[in-house]
């Protein structure tokens, strides 16, 4: 009795939804993805190699599906409606981390590869080399992906400007924040 | 030296976040239609399949 690969495919379930979310932005077209995914993943499981990386593998086949429904439409979703920003709830960050809202307004303006870099390699834990071959690029594109998508998230939440801060001596921030309320000016 | 102990401090801190963002979707409830739909891929096969427990790979 050998075991279905596609036993495992339910519990990557949250994976996916959040990863298909991460790229839409969107609930109700993220779950689109999924399904199709399902149902792809279902009758292509011979095309899965077993032992390697199942996640990988579902992962390309709902981006694949993304960016070919993307190019039908001929163009990207937006976030319009703050469905990414707004849907989810607020946690308070009492630890002087971001606000998670804020970060999630900058995230939406990275462009869907961007994005899809930074949460394979950022936030799912996936290698460089895994990534890469979920996308279907070359490791340096992703290298180079991630470090934009970084770069760029730096700049949208102005977080240049609060390490300047930090790295000032003492002294010179006591002066900085007693001639002026701090971030009035910038 | 600066510079790229700024630029992993920023990314530290952007993982971080992230980390926050992906954390709270993958603990979204996973809607029970995916699991519906999984049960009845699997039945459309126990049907088709006949022999029953054949793994997916028809063509063998």
């Amino acid at each position: 009795m050998s075991s279905d690969p596609r036993d495992e495919i339910v519990t990557h379930l949250p994976a996916l939804r959040a990863f298909a979310f991460s790229l839409t932005r969107n609930f109700a077209l993220a779950d689109d993805m999924v399904q199709d995914t399902l149902v792809k993943a279902w009758t292509k499981i011979n095309t899965f190699e077993q032992g390697t990386n199942m996640r990988a593998w579902l992962f390309t086949i709902l981006r694949n599906t993304y960016y070919s429904n993307r190019r039908k439409a001929g163009r990207e979703v937006s976030d319009a409606e703050g469905i990414f920003t707004e849907s989810l709830s607020e946690k308070p960050a009492h630890d002087g981390r971001l606000q998670m809202n804020d970060f999630r307004r900058a995230f939406v303006q990275l462009t869907d590869e961007q994005r899809e870099a930074l949460i394979l390699v950022g936030a799912q834990g996936f290698s460089y080399e895994e990534a890469a071959e979920t996308c279907g690029v070359a490791v340096g594109t992703i290298k180079s992906r991630v470090n934009r998508a970084r770069a760029r998230l730096a700049e949208l939440l102005e977080l240049d400007d609060n390490d300047k801060l930090e790295m000032t001596d003492q002294a010179t921030m006591a002066v900085v924040s007693g001639a002026r309320p701090s971030g009035a000016l910038g | 030296m600066v510079q790229s102990r700024r630029n992993s401090k920023e990314a530290e801190a952007i993982d971080e976040n992230l980390k926050r963002v992906y954390q709270d979707m993958l603990e979204e409830q996973v809607p029970d239609r995916f699991l519906d739909l999984i049960a009845q891929l699997r039945a459309q096969d126990d049907q088709s399949g006949a022999g029953g427990d054949e793994t997916g790979g028809a063509s063998a």
